[in-house]
């Protein structure tokens, strides 16, 4: 009971991450019609902020985070205004293809500045528990599964607030439905282009920062953050809600295979709960092939 | 007609597969002159100042590019002409590469001691059944078009960005069990032994003479390489020219109007697929079989990208951009090497743990430009590029 009851608070601690970063994709999916791909290495290269600062600089955790949050911003709409501006009306999936490139380019920055070993990124939680004992056995919550999971509810409730009652979330959220009638209607779709970007960019320097927590940041958080895709995927590729949905189905659906796969299905190998996320995602495509919450394109010839 | 060689008047001509004399000059010439490279001779490129030869990394390099063109077109089949993209082709060159390993590897067997019998006993580590070229090469494009059989009807259900993340998704999958199957790829980080290239009894993989000439066994890969590729490019070519390449371009231009049409969408994404999977698995097999060893974590996300880039970089829907976008990311790392030689790029640090740009960094940053640089300024890529130098010249010296 305890096991179930552990693997469910790791899955929820670990959805929180994958819906900061799966958030970040559909928020740039949706108000500029970009896939990109690029965002595991804006997250590796944020969060290195933040390990700079914090441990180099050797400035208080939350200067560092605030800082590196300034930096991922302005990275973020750099990118969006050298690379992805002149691609504005090319077919989607090009798009997407010159992301990857973006993704390889990044990376290899990212990577040169964090070096080959892992990083701490100067966190204030570090290696503390809650332990709670009972029914024989003890659950250990991490501080920082709590932080993570509270700073993804709060910021997911910040952005939704700012989406639905603020004059700026109201012009991003009309761009998103008809860029073409938001511009007539006198909204800068410029400036929603390069907020989204700052939004996901930040979006995804936070989760990074969580995934480097205790063991440290380094490469592997990139592949992490790629299992946000089957996530957006799931829940479809154009839904907020979608990619909550989607980061919890995925997060428990990967703690539960990692507690009890091991003994009970040891046949399907080691570290098989990594490649669970894409066989979730291949099972909800094929019963619904616009994800949970997608829009069904509608096409006319 | 005669004297008029470059008029195109009916559909036959305007469909061949090269179209006038000039065209079937150079293809003759381009021949010729990679049966001399192959040979280990030399081409002067501007005579008396540049000449080519491939020699020693060189040739194998040569060798990589002839198969990586036969998988570059492949892919084109799917994400060229059908307009499906997929991420997924690594998965499939893995699956030809390991279906040749284990149809044409040696077995090999470890002495493990029992502890119930106190005996120690033959174990079977690695599977594999020796057989000859003719099986495990036909044997590697079907197994692999099997799988893209299987695997087509979730292309068919899917569209767009939605299918590239299936396909990547299969990668993962794909790669999780090359790294599991140990019995037959070996296990993660150790790999095999290839396939041996022996086509009934002659040796592809051993130094030897054929018809008088002594060739080494990078020589007689390469000479394989291209009657391969020769004939899977004409095929490819004629696929394309043929009723299911107009019904692709339908897919590709306008599914639904295509449908309008009578096209069965099912079963042309179905055959391009099977067929793009088919020659990733013959390029898969000899790509590994001339290099002598293969690990399964290399069929990774970033050989899928590998190819995606070929394919754009070379040119979306020509067989003959693949073939140049294969060459051009083949010899890449060989590329930056030379430009790090140069005094203007004396900043690439030529060790590979020292300094910031270092070789192999600076390739990746390449390989990532150039994809963003193509698609913003080319998109039709290297044949593009090709396309606009022929008509300049064509006209020259009256711009239009």
């Amino acid at each position: 009971m305890t096991q179930f009851l552990q693997a469910l608070v790791n899955g929820t601690s670990l959805a929180a991450i994958y819906a900061l970063i799966a958030l970040g994709f559909v928020i740039i999916y949706k108000s500029t019609q970009v896939f990109n791909f690029a965002h595991p290495a804006l997250m590796l290269l944020g969060a290195y902020w933040v390990v700079y600062f914090a441990t180099v600089v050797r400035w208080p955790f939350w200067a560092a985070v605030l800082m590196a949050a300034g930096l991922a911003a302005l990275t973020g709409v750099i990118i969006e205004r050298l690379t992805l501006r002149p691609m504005v009306g090319k077919p989607v999936f090009a798009v997407a293809i010159l992301t990857i490139g973006l993704n390889t380019v990044i990376m290899i920055i990212a990577l040169n500045l964090l070096g080959i070993s892992a990083r701490p990124v100067g966190d204030p939680w570090g290696l503390r528990f809650f332990t709670f004992e009972f029914l024989g056995g003890s659950l250990n919550i991490a501080h920082r599964q709590v932080a993570a999971l509270v700073t993804a509810v709060l910021l997911v409730a910040a952005l939704l607030t700012f989406f639905k009652y603020t004059r700026f979330g109201l012009a991003m959220r009309a761009a998103a439905f008809d860029q073409e009638v938001a511009l007539t209607q006198g909204v800068s779709v410029t400036a929603v282009f390069a907020a989204s970007w700052a939004i996901a960019s930040v979006l995804a320097m936070v989760g990074g920062v969580f995934l480097g927590a205790p063991p440290g940041l380094d490469r592997s958080a990139a592949f992490v953050a790629l299992k946000a895709l089957p996530v957006i995927v799931i829940g479809g590729l154009d839904s907020i809600s979608g990619a909550l949905v989607g980061a919890l189905i995925v997060g428990l659906a990967e703690a539960l295979t990692f507690t009890y796969q091991p003994q009970h299905a040891e046949f399907l190998g080691r570290d098989f709960a990594q490649v669970v996320p894409y066989l979730v995602m291949f099972l909800v495509l094929l019963v619904r092939p616009y994800g949970l919450f997608g829009t069904k394109e509608i096409e006319r010839v | 007609m005669r004297r008029r060689p470059g008029l195109i008047a009916d559909y036959r001509s305007d469909t061949a597969i090269l179209r006038n004399n000039v065209q079937r000059f150079w293809f003759t010439v381009l021949i010729v002159a990679l049966v001399v490279l192959g040979l280990g001779g030399t081409i002067p490129l501007v005579p008396g100042l540049v000449d080519f030869s491939l020699k020693g990394d060189l040739l194998l390099l040569g060798v990589s590019a002839l198969f990586a063109s036969i998988g570059a077109i492949g892919l084109n089949i799917v994400t060229g002409y059908a307009g499906q993209v997929s991420l997924g082709h690594a998965f499939f060159l893995g699956l030809g590469a390991f279906t040749a390993a284990v149809l044409g590897g040696t077995e090999v067997t470890r002495q493990v001691f029992d502890i119930s019998t106190g005996q120690s006993v033959e174990k079977t580590v690695l599977v594999g059944y020796g057989l000859d070229m003719i099986i495990w090469l036909p044997a590697a494009g079907l197994v692999a078009a099997l799988v893209g059989l299987v695997v087509s009807p979730i292309a068919f259900r899917l569209k767009g960005l939605y299918l590239a993340f299936v396909t990547l998704g299969l990668v993962f999958l794909g790669e999780h069990v090359f790294r599991e199957a140990d019995a037959y790829t070996g296990g993660a980080g150790i790999g095999r032994e290839t396939a041996a290239a022996s086509l009934l009894g002659f040796r592809f993989d051993r130094p030897g003479e054929v018809f008088g000439v002594s060739l080494s066994r990078q020589q007689k890969m390469f000479f394989l390489g291209l009657i391969l590729l020769v004939v899977m490019a004409l095929v490819a070519k004629n696929l394309a020219r043929s009723r299911i390449g107009r019904a692709l371009a339908a897919v590709r231009d306008r599914d639904i109007a295509g449908e309008m049409m009578g096209i069965n969408l099912a079963r042309y994404k179905m055959i391009a697929f099977v067929v793009s999977s088919f020659y990733a698995g013959i390029a898969g097999s000899l790509l590994y079989a001339a290099i002598g060893r293969i690990e399964p974590s290399s069929f990774n996300l970033l050989l899928s990208i590998r190819y995606i880039a070929m394919v754009l970089i070379g040119g979306a829907a020509t067989v003959a951009g693949s073939i140049m976008g294969a060459v051009f990311i083949t010899f890449l790392p060989r590329i930056v090497k030379w430009m790090a030689g140069l005094w203007i790029f004396g900043f690439i640090s030529e060790s590979p743990t020292g300094g910031f740009p270092n070789l192999a960094q600076v390739e990746q940053i390449l390989f990532g430009g150039l994809i963003v640089g193509f698609l913003i300024f080319e998109p039709l890529g290297l044949y593009g590029i090709w396309i606009r130098i022929r008509n300049y010249w064509k006209a020259w010296p009256f711009s239009y």
